[in-house]
Parts: structure tokens; sequence; C-alpha cells
């Protein structure tokens, strides 16, 4: 289930160290995503997993900016393109699924208005054809009169309709990098079920290299071929999906999976572990994790842990297993 | 402390301080004629110091006339600001507190009384109830306490539903002591926004009334009359419609910036849309 | 449509008008003095205000009085003026057409001018258009009216005389009235030199009358945007590609306009009222400027009159945004 990817990659994140003022929303991290490929990046509130999409697609909210790091789509630095280019770019390769459906809709345009737009701007399509593809395109994802829904506003859908318009909305211009931030955190149970479905048989149709943002472990199982675990804006540890679950390195994973592998009790990636996630003011001098960790030792306290490779496409960032 | 606070305040501060001392500053008596030195200019465009603002077209000094203005100015501010207050919250709580048909009779009560222009309703009011000070502040509390009333009674509305009241009602704290012990309290520093803001709004009104007659009998000074007296030899010279006007402005700019200051200092804790 | 929205809010205006009707009856009754020794000319005696008091129906009591009141309204008789000695309505309405034009003109200069340097000051942050508008903003909101429009008629009337500062258009252009409105007479005239008189002299009392609303409507409009600037769905609009100006003067703006209307609303009243100082000022001949004559002569036929006319101008100009509010939002509009 997971080739390594060898041709070249679609993202490359190379130590991106983004701030909110003077406080520190991400640490260093490094992420590859390949053609095709669905990467989960994994974390509870606060580890800076969204942050990560958002600065892919250059949207940080103020006061948040890139202090240091490269991001490179198709080998293309994205944090040196211009505004104009950037533009270009969003809609037509880059998409992104947004967490809420209801607030990330206009509340006072009709919905056909809204979803063509990407079509419209990036294709050309008139109107008319921009409507008729999106009518196909919500057809597909299992909207049930499509046409009349183009006529309707934001508040007149259910949850679920409205994730799947704006996931129509993603996909429309076929782009090549989908970050996809918490998409089912937002609806209930039943419905957050079927768009997990949706997005998995969208996957297998489209193969789009996604990064899947979520806090629940469980989902990533489903979709993901590999899995990136971040902690209070570190990256602690990456690896296959299968590898992770079965033979996970990191303290936290471990602590994270006794959750998940219950399967009476929603896997979430939170404290049942003791303790709070720190929220780094500067940048870190020793490893996060070291207040909460069962395996705690003296150099955790002095040194940042990197990350190392303990096996084929599975990093630690532990002193446990060589650390510094 | 915010630069509106600093600025209205101390404008504000300043009016009151001319306002209370004003008179026993004024180097002449407001209302003396001086038939021989009519519209004299001021200081700096060529006048002497004996009347270092210039005089009006029948010889008065407008230093000292606009020092015992600013005291009209002030009294009314103050006095329409808080009758209408205190005529308007007692209607705010009763209708937020109890809502349902007592607060759909009150507020259609202040819709209506909305309906007419309150620039129409004062001149009405004075027409009919003749000139004065006193009068002036009766005809702006008539006509603006439906400011107070609707605006706090938003404020009471959404207060109705916080624990605090709930808790108070559950032990048995009769309406009246609801509204007083807990209401009020916490409606202190809207009021205070609103009190700055109706001061503003008042200066204002009496200027108007005055301006067109209607406002303080003509004995005593006022910023309006200043200006109507002044607009008639406008063409002649600027000072004696512009130096009041001067000061109208930096009254009412100063009050204003004053409760916009307050409210951006105290808004955390309220939430208003006056 | 809302139609249950719309028929409370048209409930609302009735009642609305029949409450004004009965303050406009009460203002003169209610207040200390005598209505008919004010209203009697000097040096009457007894009988002479005795006939006063009966030709203005001020015998009877309160409920025989605002009958005989409320009939007469009813069948358009608002009484006779005193000063003019012609039928009350009809002066008034001979009148109103100009005040309208005054009005609306106003409406629309400060709703345009309001949402436009608003949207341009959210579009230029940071910058000497931002703080030079939010200054205007404050003293705009602050500062009566009266004192714009003598403002104005000093600094273009006796300074630059650039425009003109009294009437409605000048004298050699003056020809019949057809419709009312001095700017579609001139209009339908074809003459262009015309056009110019009347739009000349419209521009300087429509401004003064607008500017506090302009200041409002300014204010709101930042705010709103401000706000919906760092809502959720913008960030969705820039995720499609659209540029930031569409954004800003399409998208978040159309949300903006919403609490926008309500505002309008709200102020309205307040504009129109303004027009009574204006129109005085300017010598604009609409009932604004009737008023204080209608004051100064005692004529309180013309003075309820003008009172009921006012307060039902502000009454259906409210239902108006009402519905304008409902056209704007679509969850009201849907709502069941």
């Amino acid at each position: 289930m997971t080739p390594l990817p060898i041709t070249a990659p679609v993202l490359e994140i190379r130590a991106l160290t983004v701030r909110y003022g003077a406080r520190v929303a991400t640490w260093a991290v490094d992420l590859t995503l390949g053609p095709g490929e669905v990467l989960g990046l994994v974390g509870e509130s606060g580890a800076g997993k969204s942050t990560v999409g958002r600065a892919v697609v250059r949207l940080l909210p103020e006061p948040g900016h890139v202090e240091t790091g490269a991001i490179r789509f198709h080998g293309r630095d994205l944090l040196g393109l211009s505004d104009a280019e950037m533009r270009r770019l969003r809609g037509a390769d880059v998409a992104l699924i947004p967490q809420d459906p209801l607030s990330a809709l206009n509340p006072v345009f009709r919905i056909g208005l809204q979803a063509t737009d990407a079509l419209r701007i990036h294709r050309g399509l008139s109107r008319e054809a921009a409507d008729a593809e999106m009518v196909r395109l919500l057809g597909h994802l299992g909207i049930p009169e499509p046409a009349e829904v183009l006529e309707r506003y934001p508040h007149e859908l259910s949850g679920g309709m409205r994730q799947r318009v704006l996931i129509a909305m993603a996909f429309s211009c076929d782009p090549s990098l989908v970050i996809a931030d918490e998409p089912t955190t937002a609806l209930d149970v039943t419905t957050q079920a079927q768009i997990l479905r949706l997005l998995v048989e969208l996957q297998a149709e489209r193969r789009v290299a996604t990064l899947f943002v979520t806090h629940d472990l469980g989902v990533v199982a489903h979709l993901a071929q590999r899995v990136a675990v971040m902690y209070a804006g570190c990256l602690v540890e990456s690896a296959p999906t299968r590898e992770l679950f079965r033979a996970a390195a990191h303290p936290y994973t471990q602590g994270l999976l006794t959750q998940v592998l219950r399967a009476d009790v929603r896997a979430e990636a939170s404290a049942a572990l003791e303790g709070l996630m720190p929220i780094l003011a500067t940048a870190p001098a020793a490893c996060p994790f070291r207040e909460r960790c069962p395996k705690r030792m003296a150099v955790c306290d002095e040194t940042m842990p990197a990350l190392h490779e303990v096996a084929p496409g599975h990093a630690v960032a532990c002193h446990l297993y060589g650390g510094a | 402390m915010n630069g509106k606070l600093w600025t209205g305040g101390t404008i504000a501060l300043l009016l009151l301080l001319v306002a209370l001392a004003g008179p026993a500053l004024a180097p002449h008596d407001p209302n003396r004629q001086d038939l021989v030195s009519i519209r004299q200019p001021p200081l700096w465009v060529g006048g002497a110091w004996r009347h270092p603002l210039g005089t009006d077209s029948l010889g008065r000094d407008i230093l000292s006339r606009l020092l015992w203005g600013a005291r009209v100015a002030v009294v009314v501010a103050v006095a329409s600001a808080i009758v209408s207050a205190l005529v308007g919250i007692p209607v705010a709580l009763v209708a937020g507190y109890a809502r349902g048909r007592v607060d759909t009779v009150l507020m259609r009560v202040v819709d209506v009384w909305m309906s007419i222009p309150a620039v129409l309703l004062a001149i009405a009011l004075m027409a009919v109830l003749g000139l004065g000070l006193w009068k002036v502040v009766l005809a702006i509390v008539i006509v603006d306490w439906t400011r107070f009333a609707r605006v706090v009674r938003g404020e009471v509305l959404a207060l109705r539903e916080r624990e605090f009241v709930e808790a108070a009602r559950a032990i048995g704290l009769r309406p009246l002591r609801v509204m007083t012990q807990e209401l009020l309290p916490n409606l202190v520093p809207l009021i205070i926004v609103l009190v700055s803001l109706e001061m503003a709004i008042a200066v204002g009104v009496e200027a108007l009334l005055s301006f067109v007659g209607l406002g303080v009998q003509a004995a005593t000074p006022s910023w309006g009359a200043m200006i109507a007296e002044g607009r008639g030899y406008l063409m002649v010279s600027w000072w004696g419609m512009g130096v009041p006007m001067l000061a109208l402005i930096a009254a009412v700019v100063g009050f204003n910036l004053l409760g916009e200051g307050l409210r951006e200092r105290l808004d955390p804790r309220l939430r208003t849309t006056a | 449509m809302s139609l249950r929205f719309l028929l409370s809010r048209l409930l609302l205006a009735v009642l609305s008008l029949w409450g004004v009707s009965v303050l406009a009856f009460a203002i003169l009754r209610i207040l200390p003095g005598d209505p008919a020794i004010l209203m009697a000319p000097v040096g009457s005696t007894a009988e002479d205000i005795e006939r006063v008091r009966r030709e203005f129906g001020l015998t009877g009591s309160w409920w025989a009085q605002y009958g005989a009141f409320f009939l007469s309204l009813c069948r358009g008789n608002f009484g006779r003026s005193l000063w003019l000695q012609q039928d009350a309505l009809r002066v008034i309405l001979e009148r109103l057409p100009a005040t309208l034009e005054l009005a609306v003109t106003a409406l629309v200069l400060a709703t345009g001018g309001g949402i436009l340097l608003g949207a341009c000051s959210v579009w230029r942050r940071r910058s000497w258009l931002e703080s030079g508008a939010v200054s205007l903003g404050t003293l705009g909101i602050a500062v009566p009216n009266f004192v714009w429009g003598l403002l104005l008629i000093v600094v273009f009337g006796a300074i630059l005389q650039l425009l003109p500062v009294s009437g409605r258009i000048a004298p050699e252009y003056e020809a019949a009235e057809v419709t009312g409105s001095a700017v579609v007479d001139v209009l339908l005239r074809r003459d262009p030199a015309a056009l110019g008189s009347v739009l000349a002299h419209l521009i300087l009392p429509a401004s003064a009358l607008a500017l506090p609303l302009l200041a409002a409507v300014f204010r709101t409009i930042r705010s709103d945007l401000l706000g919906a600037l760092g809502e959720e769905y913008v960030v969705t609009e820039r995720m499609k590609g659209l540029g930031e100006v569409r954004i800003l003067f399409c998208r978040a703006l159309r949300n903006a306009l919403i609490p926008t209307v309500t505002l309008v609303g709200v102020q309205f009243g307040f504009l129109i009222g303004g027009t009574v100082l204006i129109e005085t000022i300017f010598a604009w001949p609409g009932i604004g400027q009737l008023t204080l004559q209608a004051f100064q002569y005692r004529d309180f036929p013309l003075i309820q009159g003008i009172v009921l006319v006012y307060a039902v101008t502000v009454i259906l100009s409210n239902l108006a945004v009402d519905v304008a509010y409902v056209f704007l939002n679509p969850r009201v509009r849907l709502a069941q």
C-alpha cells in the first residue's frame, strides 16, 4: 500500500518555522509528499498542524509569518512567489478543504456562484458551463438534485451537503495538491463517516497528493499512506501508516495509540496522557514532550532531539533513539 | 488610557473648568453693548487687548460671551444627559427585565416617539414652552430619553440571561432588588459611555435651538445665538460666526471623543450598539 | 418573501401613524399655556378667544376633541394656516417635493459616499486615506449638521465663491414646476445649463444634510468590513484564487451592507429632521423652511400638519428600509 515515491515529490517542506508574533507555532518541520500520496498530519489542538497547511497556501492569519524554512511545490519555491502568482495556483493546482463548512461559505451568495468561482477563474468557463460541470461533480459526490442545490444559500443545506460542496469546489480544477484541514471535525459522527468514505473513494479515483490534517488517528488509519505526528509545533515522528500503528517509536505516539486501539473509544490525539501540551513562547531548547514523557532522561532536559531514522521511512525525534 | 480618552477628557475638563470659573474670568459684562466699538477684530487680525477675540455687531465682547456661553453649554449638557438617563434607564430596566408584553408595549411607545424627527420635536416643544435654559433641558430630555431606553434595554436583555441573574431570582429576590442590585451595577460602564455621548448631542441641540432663536433667553449668551448673530455680517468679518463655531465644534467633538474613549476602555465588558 | 416579518412591520407602521396623531394632538394641549390665547391675535376679547377656541376644536372633552381631530385628519383636513390663510395640507404638499428631493439626494450621498469611503479606507489600510477618513468620521458624527451647512457656505460661497448658497435654481432658468423635483423637471426640459444650475444649488445643502449620516455609514461599513475580512469564508474565497479587490468590494462588502441598512433606517429620521435647519440656512423652499416660519407666526394648524407630515415620511421610509433589509439578508428572506 505504500510505494515509496520514486518520482519528484509534489510538496517539500524543509525546516519550516512559523511564528505568530513571537510565539512559535511550528519549529523546523520537515515533510515530503509524493504524487498521489496521502500524508496524515496528526496532533492535538494547537500542535501546529493547521498552521503547516495554511503556511503552504500562504494564508496564515495575522500575525502569523514564516520565519525560516522552504516550501517547494513541484520544485517551485512557494514562499518566494508574488501574490499574483500565488493566486494563480490557489484553486487550480492547490486546493483547501476547510474545517467548518458553514463558516467557510459566504452566507449572502448562492452556492452556484461560490462553487463555480474556481472553474470560471482558472478554466475560463462560462457561467452555464461551470454550472453544468459543478452539477456533474456534485452528483458524483452523492448529492441528490444538484441543480437545485446550486440555487440554494449555504444556511439552507445540511452540514454534510455543505462539506460535499466544498470538496467539489476543491477538486473542480483537478489540483495536484489538496490540503484537507480537519474536514470532518465539525460534522456529526454519521456524517463524518460518510464524508470519510467519500474522500477515500475520491482518492482511489484521482490519486491526488493530500496533506490530511487531523487530530483523529482513527481517520488517518483509513486514508493515509504515511503519518506524521506533531507535538508543540515540532515534528516528533513520521512513518508509513502500518508501521506507525504496529511499532510507534516516540513515547507520545505510543500514548496516543493506547487510546486508538480501544475499539469502543473514539480515537483522539488528546491528553489521557497526563498534563497539557506546552505552547512554545520562544525557540525550544529541549524536548517539548519531556514534562509528560514516561521515559524521560537527563539529556531530554538539555538538548532538542533531532529526527533520526529508526527503520526504512520511519523517523523519530527522541533521545531514546540517538537524539542530538 | 487611549488617545481619544485623553483628548476628549482634556477638552471636557477644560470646559467644565471654564463653565465653573468662566464668569469670573470674563473681562467684560457679556451683555454690555458698546456701540462705539462694534465689530472689532480679534487680536491676531489687528485688534486690541481690550477685546482679545473682538466684538460683535452690538459692541459686546466676544470672549466674555464665549465664556458665559460655555457655562450654558456645560449646564445644558450635564443636566440633559443625567435627566435623560434618569428617565430612560428605569424604562429600559423594566422593559428588558419583564420582557414579553410589557417590553413590546414600552418599545412600541419608544418607536412612535422616535418617529417624530428630534429636531422638529425639540423646536415644537420650545415654541410651546417658551424660552429658557431649563426649558431647553426639558425639551432635550423629552426628545432624547428614548436613546437611553433603547440601548440600555438591549444590554439588559443580554444580561438577564446570565447566571448571576438567574441565581438572584432563584433565591427569591424581588424584581426591584434584582434590577437595582444585580443589573444596574453591570450597566454602569454602558451608562457612563451613553451619558458622555448624550452630552455631545445636548450641546449640539442647545446650539441649534439658540441658533434659531428658540433656545435660552436673549439675555443669556449662547454659542448658537452668537453664531446666528455673527452670520449676519459674515461677508464682512468671519470671526463673529467663526469663533463661537470653533468653540462649539471643540466642545461637541470633545464630549464625543470622551464617550468613545470610554467605550473603548470599558468595551470588553459590554456590547453596545449605540 | 418573509411575509410574516413584513406584515408585522406594516402593522407597526400603522400603529406608529396612529401614535403620532395622538402625539401631535397632545403637544398642543398638554403643555402649559392656553393654546387659544396663544393663537388669538394680540388684544382679543374673551369672545374672540372663545371663537378661536371653537374654530380650532379646543372645546369639549379630550375624547371629543381627539375624535374630531382624527376624523378631520382622515378627511385630509389639517386645518387652515393662520399665517398663509390657505388650507394647511395644501401648503405643505406644495412644498414637500422640494424637501423630499433634498432628503433623497442627501441619503444617496450619505450611503454611497459612506460605503465607498469605508471600503476604500479598509482597502488602503495604514495609509493617510485611512487615518484621514477615520478622523472625518469622528468629526462628521459629532458636529451638528447646521454647523456643516454654515461651514460649507463660508468655504464654497464666501471664500471660494464657487457654488450658490440659496434657492433651488438660478432665477434665469426658472420655469413652471412639472413634477415637483427640480432635477427631473430640468431633465425633461433637456436644458443642460439649467441642469447645471439645479445641481449646483442642490449640492451644498444636500452635502450638509448628508454628512452626519455619511460619517455613521462610513464607521459601520468599516467595522463590519474588517469583521467580514476576518471570517473563514474569506479564506475560502482566497483559496479559489479570487483577487483581494474583488473579495473586498464584492464578497465581503455584500455582507457588511446588511447591518448598514439597519443603521440607515434608524438614522433616516434624524436626517429628515435636519432639513428644518438646512433649508432655513440655504433658503431651500421646502417644508423645513416653512417650519421655523410657522413657529414664528404661531401658526398651530400648520405646525401640527408639518409635524404629522414629517412623521409620516419617517414611518414610511422606515418601512421601505425594512423591505430592503429583507431583500438583502437571505437568512431572513427565506425564514419559514
